[in-house]
């Protein structure tokens, strides 16, 4: 299979075209935007937990972006639906990476990990949650 | 832009022989570099001279007193007097050597607006700016209690003038700060209008020339401004360094920008007195193999004639134009081909321009996908992102075309 076809690899299109969990809460229990400085991708998060206050009973997202970013986001809501927020607090970013299992360049990856990035960071505002790599330490003002 | 019609043309092919990057294949096909507007490539006069000046004639400037140091400190000032020349200035001492054209914004937003802007002053920007003639503008108004203002566009994606009057009557028109060519739009702007109606409210104009320089001739003096900056880099120089040009009588008023070494006159502990224009704005050790490399890349473009170029770049634009916009779904930004630069800014319906982009990689067509540092402008376009692809001397027609067969892949595969 060529580079090509492995990058945009029949799922990719799937999920991008018919992405899952696409809209907004209103109210959210936690919520959170975020930006891809480099190409000004936005995706916002929503979340809704279930009568324990822990665990996602509903996860949606808006914004816009490229296939990469939206599908990846699209698995994601998936993934993490029914998953407690301390558990995705941790979720290793390689497991929606194989999830989405394309060959990602550095500046691709951050459009695959935009939209896990925004949501490890709306549950920390709502949960208290550890923030994902790279963010934890810096300033809350550059989460918005 | 002015089309001269006793240019020479330029042939592309032969200018591009010049250029090792060409030398190669991108995912097994002819590269087609269509990002020059982000930075051009280098031809190998250009690196040559860097590799002499390194071989033969380094040590550092302005100091030593032997041999070699005398000749680095001549390579410098020697590019400085080619700097000179090509934007016209009337005095070689007005040329600053900075890293780029930021650079050259930000000492101005620095050591003038710093001083010079308060509250009920406005600095004039347009919807048009890079970030770099944007963001300082914005910081130092923000300290300084001064205010921001826009001149937006219309629909062509060229500047709306009859808003000059109202923005007037905001404040204290202090600064006007304007590109000369956009870097995302290519929009040609009316600069010599702007520096005039700078001067009748009593400011200052800012030129930013780093997307003109590189195309056609900028005559500082014709167009009446106050500073001007340019990068090397995007004019087939090496990247680190660019140049400021401002007029004498306020340079030499303006405090240091940055403060250290070589910018002293003399250095007591209580004072410390500045150096002489233009060392007064060059602290540190400057990029001296880099200037003398920007240097040659201005003997190169001057051999070549900024007439031939802006005549080929002009061509390549209106080829450009007619052959994308035959593509369904497309959406082109910007003004007709007679009033922009080589420059295209487009979306294809439905397509994320980083998929547009990533998929043209594929291709071996490098072009830019993003907001180009234009957040201010993608707003007012209603988009996050656009494509751009931009041309420049080395620039030939087949690239084009591999970037429009490369369009037709990228609605395949999102069909």
């Amino acid at each position: 299979m060529s580079e090509f076809d492995q990058m945009y690899r029949e799922v990719i299109l799937d999920h991008y075209k018919n992405p899952h969990g696409h809209g907004v809460l209103d109210p959210a229990d936690a919520q959170a935007d975020g930006q891809n400085p480099l190409c000004g991708d936005e995706v916002s998060i929503y979340v809704a937990f279930g009568e324990d206050g822990e665990t996602i009973d509903e996860v949606k997202f808006s914004g816009r972006g490229c296939a990469i970013s939206q599908a990846a986001t699209s698995m994601l809501m998936d993934m993490v639906t029914g998953k407690t927020a301390t558990e995705v607090a941790v979720l290793d970013k390689q497991e929606l990476l194989d999830e989405i299992a394309i060959p990602l360049t550095p500046v691709r990856l951050k459009c695959a990990l935009l939209g896990l990035t925004t949501l490890k960071v709306a549950l920390h505002k709502a949960k208290g949650t550890p923030l994902p790599d790279g963010l934890a330490g810096f300033d809350e003002l550059e989460l918005t | 832009m002015a089309v001269s019609t006793v240019a020479k043309k330029l042939d592309a092919h032969t200018v591009r022989a010049d250029f090792p990057i060409f030398e190669q294949e991108i995912h097994g096909k002819p590269l087609a570099f269509l990002d020059s507007a982000a930075s051009s490539q280098k031809p190998r006069q250009m690196m040559e001279a860097m590799t002499a000046f390194y071989s033969t004639s380094y040590a550092n400037v302005h100091r030593g007193v032997y041999v070699l140091a005398e000749r680095a400190t001549a390579a410098l000032e020697g590019a400085r007097e080619k700097v000179r020349v090509l934007l016209n200035a009337p005095d070689v001492r007005e040329i600053v050597f900075v890293r780029n054209a930021t650079e050259a914004i930000n000492l101005v937003a620095y050591s003038w607006g710093m001083n010079n802007l308060g509250p009920g002053d406005l600095v004039v920007v347009t919807e048009l700016e890079h970030h770099s003639n944007f963001v300082p503008w914005q910081y130092v108004a923000g300290k300084t209690g001064a205010k921001l203002a826009m001149i937006p566009l219309d629909d062509q994606g060229e500047l709306d003038l009859s808003t000059l009057d109202s923005i007037a009557a905001k404040g204290n028109v202090k600064v006007v700060a304007t590109n000369q060519v956009s870097n995302s739009l290519g929009t040609i702007n009316p600069v010599e209008r702007l520096a005039t109606w700078a001067h009748e409210q009593g400011g200052i104009f800012v030129l930013d020339a780093a997307q003109s320089a590189p195309h056609m001739t900028v005559d500082v003096q014709a167009l009446g401004a106050d500073f001007v900056a340019i990068s090397g880099h995007k004019m087939c120089g090496p990247s680190g360094v660019g140049a400021l040009w401002g007029r004498g009588s306020l340079l030499s008023r303006m405090e240091p920008f940055l403060t250290g070494g070589h910018m002293i006159n003399s250095v007591r502990l209580d004072k410390t007195t500045w150096g002489d224009l233009p060392h007064k704005f060059e602290a540190g050790t400057a990029p001296m193999a880099e200037a003398v490399g920007f240097g040659a890349a201005i003997d190169y473009l001057n051999a070549v004639g900024f007439d031939a170029i802006a005549a080929h770049e002009h061509e390549l634009a209106a080829y450009a134009l007619g052959r994308m916009s035959e593509i369904p779904g497309i959406t082109l930004y910007g003004p007709p081909a007679e009033r922009r630069a080589g420059i295209v800014s487009f979306n294809i319906d439905g397509i994320h321009p980083h998929d547009v982009a990533q998929i043209l990689d594929m291709n071996g067509v490098a072009i830019r996908a993003g907001h180009h540092c234009c957040q201010p402008l993608m707003q007012k376009l209603g988009v996050a992102a656009t494509n751009r692809a931009s041309f420049y001397l080395y620039t030939v027609q087949e690239e084009i075309d591999q970037l429009v067969d490369g369009l037709a892949t990228v609605r395949k595969v999102f069909a």
